[in-house]
């Protein structure tokens, strides 16, 4: 009994949200409500594009951060590291991760925001600002799912690559990550999803103005900042209408999901049946 | 000309140095920074007094009182409910369709960003179930949070008491409740601990699935049916609403204080305990 609660919590969650946000949804029309790009609760109109565009972009840029700082991280500490630094490294990677989200919002509010407004330009509550906070956030994700799958590599490849000559950087690159591929990518799509689905941060230092980003330094809005901006006082259709948000959002991650899920899964039973 | 191996290597290994040495560099900065301007602001009145003038005065007494319940509250739902699913799924049963729904609920749930337990949070436990804004349906929503983290860690735990452990224990006549409760979950008990002591970790950092079902008020809560202001929610409120700055560094210098004091606490079971295990 007590182990299906996961499940039931999981069933709970799906329907309600879907609940109160599928009927609007479908009342407004699906296409109208995911690609008109006016969103003005008071009038009536309901177009969620330009946060939909916006969680996009931020994540795009989220994700170059986070991979080449991830990816680089995780080779580092499984292959060319001595323990004591790994001992070292790795609370650092886990203290990471438990830094409050509202901290780095606000650490990206008071330093990285008027860096950039002072040297870039623009209003420094950007695309930009949003996607070097997010892509240090889902670091701690990207690095230990990483450092799984690149530690699920069987080691007699590595002894064998090494034994025909090859460096160890040259075994790394052909040998290890190759096999480590599908752990790899869903490390990626798991920090995708951490990204697109985190709130205060992004709500603290995007800027939130509901348009389209023309550049990297203009101000945009998240699905999520969407919700957790506009939730305390919206009211009626207003109020169906961020669940109805809520409701793409889930379907986005859910799908996400279940890809690293299946991606995961089909690196470990390779890694067993080789 | 082809450039040599060993210098690629170089060049390759350099760059990822650089990269992990900003990667701690950055958490260095944030940590030192929010302390460097937030410890001075601490005083004992702070700590032990109200807020008055909405934040801008005063401290943050009845916000540390609120975290303190919603977090107790959410890991004490959470635990048993985490450890028993661990339990069955190592323990009880064979791997299945039925461990596999468990494992894939789970791990969905832990996907699932904190606004959408936010949303859910504020139609099942604060409108339909009329608990209305409080540390209670606060502590729910958290629980369902962090139950992932608890099964999975527990599991790992639990998967890593040798076998020779249960079988002595059943060589030695006990049932399958006593060799579970007396010595399979004795001896992972450290990796237990550790995973109940990083969800206090998130269940304090947290802010959007509070925002949504704890409320924000601002008095010291009397009871779990009061709604109630967390910490990390009042430094949102404070530092985003422009309130007063030196209440936010110093609401924030204790947050990250309580977060490196559990990751310590953490750290500190897993080496404790984790050489008797091997």
């Amino acid at each position: 009994m007590v182990a299906l609660t996961a499940i039931a919590g999981l069933a709970l969650i799906t329907a309600f949200i879907f609940k109160e946000g599928l009927p609007f949804m479908m009342k407004v029309g699906a296409k109208d409500f995911l690609l008109s790009d006016e969103w003005r609760p008071k009038e009536a109109k309901f177009g969620i594009f330009p946060m939909i565009v916006g969680s996009l972009v931020v994540t795009a840029g989220a994700m170059v951060i986070g991979v080449v700082f991830g990816l680089g991280v995780a080779i580092l500490l499984t292959q060319f590291c001595s323990p004591r630094l790994v001992s070292v490294l790795k609370p650092c990677i886990e203290l990471l991760a438990g830094i409050p989200s509202v901290v780095y919002g606000f650490v990206g509010v008071v330093v990285l925001v008027p860096l950039i407004r002072e040297h870039l330009g623009g209003p420094g509550l950007s695309v930009l600002a949003a996607a070097i906070v997010l892509g240090i956030m889902v670091l701690p994700t990207v690095i230990s799912i990483s450092v799984d799958a690149l530690q699920a590599v069987p080691r007699p490849y590595y002894e064998g690559s090494i034994a025909l000559g090859a460096t160890e950087w040259q075994t790394t690159h052909m040998v290890t990550l190759r096999a480590a591929r599908s752990g790899i990518v869903a490390a990626i799509i798991l920090g995708m999803g951490r990204a697109i689905g985190e709130t205060m941060a992004v709500m603290m230092v995007a800027g939130n103005a509901i348009a389209l980003p023309r550049s990297p330094l203009d101000s945009v809005r998240t699905l999520t900042s969407t919700i957790a901006l506009e939730m305390g006082y919206a009211a009626g259709d207003h109020r169906r209408a961020l669940f109805a948000t809520g409701v793409t959002l889930f379907v986005v991650i859910m799908i996400l999901n279940s890809a690293a899920l299946a991606l995961s899964r089909r690196g470990a039973r390779g890694a067993r049946s080789r | 000309m082809r450039i040599r191996p060993a210098v690629t290597q170089r060049v390759a290994v350099s760059f990822m140095w650089l990269l992990a040495a900003a990667t701690v560099g950055i958490l260095l900065f944030m940590i030192v920074f929010i302390l460097w301007k937030g410890l001075p602001e601490i005083t004992w009145g702070f700590l032990s007094e109200s807020p008055r003038r909405m934040g801008r005065e005063g401290g943050v007494f009845p916000m540390i009182v609120g975290t303190l319940w919603v977090t107790g509250l959410a890991v004490l739902l959470a635990a048993p409910i985490g450890v028993g699913t661990a339990v069955y799924l190592t323990e009880y049963t064979r791997e299945g369709r039925l461990t596999a729904a468990i494992r894939f609920g789970a791990d969905c749930l832990a996907g699932i960003p904190s606004i959408i337990f936010g949303l859910f949070g504020l139609v099942f436990f604060v409108i339909t179930l009329g608990m209305g804004f409080s540390i209670l349906s606060g502590a729910l929503t958290l629980a369902l949070m962090v139950l992932p983290t608890i099964i999975r860690t527990s599991e790992e735990a639990i998967r890593a008491v040798p076998r020779a452990y249960r079988e002595v224990s059943y060589g030695l006549g006990s049932t399958r409740w006593q060799m579970v409760a007396r010595v399979v979950l004795r001896s992972a008990l450290p990796g237990i601990c550790t995973g109940i002591v990083l969800s206090i970790g998130r269940s304090i950092s947290e802010t959007a699935a509070v925002m949504l079902t704890a409320g924000s008020a601002l008095g010291l809560p009397r009871s779990i049916f009061d709604s109630s202001r967390t910490l990390s929610l009042h430094f949102y409120l404070l530092s985003h609403e422009g309130i007063s700055m030196e209440k936010a560094y110093a609401t924030a210098a204790i947050l990250i204080l309580a977060i490196l004091a559990i990751n310590l606490a953490a750290a500190w079971l897993m080496r404790r305990f984790a050489p008797k295990a091997r």
